[in-house]
C-alpha cells in the first residue's frame, strides 16, 4: 500500500517521544501511545533528532547519501505512521 | 508494550538501559496475598528516604529509562506516594503503578486523573468475591471494585484490571474481560510465579497444562490483551504471543526494591540475582557492570531444550520460575507447554528450592485497614 504521507510537508520527532541512543541505533518511546520502535541506524536517530529544522522531509532527506535515501524515506514514513514522527 | 520483531537478539544482548524498570516502593502492604512476589508485610526501616527516592528518580532521568512500574508493597500507603509519582512525571519518566485499590478514594482518583503519562494497574485475581478473596484476603474484592468506581467516576479513563492467572480463576478471562470492559478499562493478565509468598502455592496453583492451552488461545483471540510479556513460554504452543518473547531480565528491565537493592527482575528478589544497591554505587553502575547482569546478557545456554524445536519460540522460559521451583538455568521451563518441566522437576537429583532471605510477611493476615 502507498504511503500517505506527505514528503513536501514539514515534519518532526513527536514532542511525546523519547529518543535513546543504542549500540544499534535507537529506541524510541511515544508516552502517549506507549509504543516502542527500534530506530535501526545511528544516522536515522539524527535526522529525527534534527528533522523540525527542515521545511520539508524532502529538504530533510537531502542529507541523506542518495543510495540510502529511499530506506530512510521509509523508514521515516512507517515512523510517521506510529506517531513517532508528526507533523510540524 | 509492543515492539517490532526480530531484534531479539540485540536486545538478549543487554541495552545502555532498561527500556523500563520496576521499583516497589515499599514491603509495607495492607494486604496478605498468598501469591505475594515480594513476601510483604512489614515496612522496612531501611527504606528509600523520600530525598532518596527523588536522586533515584533523578538518576532513572539522566539513564533515559523510559518509564517506570511502581509495585511493592502496596504504594499508596507511602506518605510521598503522589509526590514521587508527579516528580517522576515531570521528570519525563512514565509511570505505570499497581494497587490493591484499599487507598484509591474519590479524592485520590481525581488526584491520579488529573495526571499524563501515568497507567494505573488494579489487582483483582477473581472475577467474584470468593475466588479473589481466597487469594488476596477478605474484603479484597470489593476494595479493588470500589477503587474501580472512583477511578471511573474520576474520569481517569482506560485503566487496567490486572489479574494474575491461576488454576482457579482461568475459566474465568471472558468475566474479566467483560468486568474490565464494563469500566471501559484495559485487561492485564500475568503470569504466576513461584516467587516470594507464592512458591508457597504455585504448585497447587499454576494453571494445568490443559489450562496453558486454554490461555494460549484465549490470548490469540484476544489481541492486545496486555500481558507484560509474562506468557512467552506459551509461545511455544504455534504462532508467538504479541511481545518480546525473551527473558528480559537484566537484559531490557531490573527490579529496585524498596530498600534500594537492584535486582535482574521483579520475580527474582534474591541475592543470587542481586547486582547492587541504589545508595552504594548507583543504579548505573549496578546496570552496566555488575557481573550479575553481565552473565544474563551472555548467548546463554539452552541446556536440555538444546533439541527441541520449540526452542526459538520460548528461549527456554522463565528465568525465575526456574530458579525457583529448583530447577537449573539452562532447564526447560516448569511450564514448559511440551511436558519437558515436569519431567525436570520428577528427576531424583537433589533439588534444592531457594528460598529468600527478604520476607516481610506479618504473621497474621490483616485486611482492609
Amino acid at each position: 500500500m502507498p504511503s500517505t504521507i506527505d514528503r513536501r510537508a514539514a515534519w518532526r520527532l513527536s514532542p511525546e517521544v523519547s529518543l535513546r541512543d543504542e549500540p544499534f541505533g535507537a529506541l524510541a518511546y511515544h508516552h502517549g501511545t506507549r509504543r516502542l520502535v527500534v530506530v535501526k541506524s545511528a544516522a536515522l536517530a539524527r535526522l529525527l533528532e534534527r528533522l523540525g529544522e527542515y521545511p520539508s522531509m524532502e529538504e530533510a532527506l537531502d542529507e541523506i547519501p542518495e543510495g540510502a535515501r529511499e530506506r530512510v524515506a521509509r523508514a521515516l514514513e512507517d515512523l510517521a505512521e506510529s506517531g513517532i514522527v508528526s507533523g510540524a | 508494550m509492543a515492539l517490532e520483531s526480530g531484534l531479539r537478539d540485540r536486545l538478549e544482548g543487554g541495552l545502555g538501559a532498561p527500556i523500563c524498570l520496576t521499583w516497589e516502593l515499599t514491603y509495607g502492604c495492607n494486604l496478605a496475598c498468598a501469591h505475594c512476589l515480594s513476601s510483604s508485610g512489614r515496612r522496612d526501616p531501611r527504606e528509600l528516604t523520600t530525598a532518596e527516592a527523588r536522586a533515584l528518580i533523578d538518576e532513572i532521568a539522566a539513564m533515559r529509562i523510559f518509564y517506570i512500574n511502581i509495585g511493592g508493597g502496596e504504594p499508596m500507603i507511602r506518605g510521598d506516594f503522589f509526590e514521587l509519582v508527579e516528580y517522576a512525571i515531570e521528570r519525563r519518566i512514565g509511570v505505570k503503578f499497581s494497587t490493591n485499590g484499599t487507598r484509591l478514594d474519590s479524592r485520590a482518583a481525581e488526584r491520579l486523573a488529573a495526571l499524563d503519562y501515568l497507567d494505573v494497574q488494579i489487582s483483582l485475581d477473581g472475577a467474584d468475591e470468593a475466588t479473589n478473596d481466597r487469594l488476596r484476603g477478605p474484603g479484597s474484592y470489593a476494595a479493588a471494585r470500589r477503587a474501580m468506581e472512583n477511578l471511573a467516576a474520576a474520569g481517569f479513563g482506560p485503566f487496567k484490571v490486572s489479574v494474575v492467572v491461576t488454576r482457579d480463576n482461568v475459566g474465568q478471562l471472558d468475566a474479566f474481560a467483560e468486568l474490565a470492559q464494563g469500566y471501559g478499562a484495559e485487561l492485564r493478565l500475568t503470569r504466576l510465579r513461584p516467587s516470594g509468598r507464592g512458591a508457597d502455592v504455585w504448585e497447587t496453583l499454576h494453571p494445568t497444562r490443559e489450562q496453558s492451552r486454554e490461555l494460549y488461545r484465549w490470548l490469540c483471540e484476544h489481541p492486545g490483551t496486555l500481558t507484560g510479556d509474562s506468557f512467552f513460554h506459551l509461545s511455544a504452543l504455534g504462532d508467538p504471543l504479541e511481545g518480546l518473547n525473551l527473558c528480559g531480565a537484566g537484559r531490557v528491565v531490573c527490579l529496585v526494591d524498596p530498600v534500594g537493592d537492584v535486582y535482574a527482575c521483579p520475580f527474582v528478589i534474591h541475592e543470587r540475582f542481586r547486582a547492587g544497591n541504589v545508595r552504594e554505587g548507583g543504579l548505573a553502575r549496578a546496570w552496566r557492570e555488575s557481573p550479575v547482569f553481565t552473565d544474563l546478557r551472555g548467548a546463554g545456554s539452552a541446556g536440555a531444550c538444546v533439541s527441541c524445536g520449540s526452542y526459538d519460540a520460548c528461549r527456554g522460559g522463565c528465568l525465575a520460575a526456574k530458579f525457583f521451583t529448583g530447577l537449573e538455568l539452562d532447564d526447560p521451563d516448569p511450564e514448559c507447554v511440551h511436558g519437558a518441566g515436569e519431567v525436570a522437576l520428577a528427576l531424583p537429583r537433589r533439588r534444592v528450592r531457594p528460598t529468600s532471605e527478604v520476607d516481610h510477611s506479618r504473621r497474621l493476615p490483616v485486611v482492609g485497614r
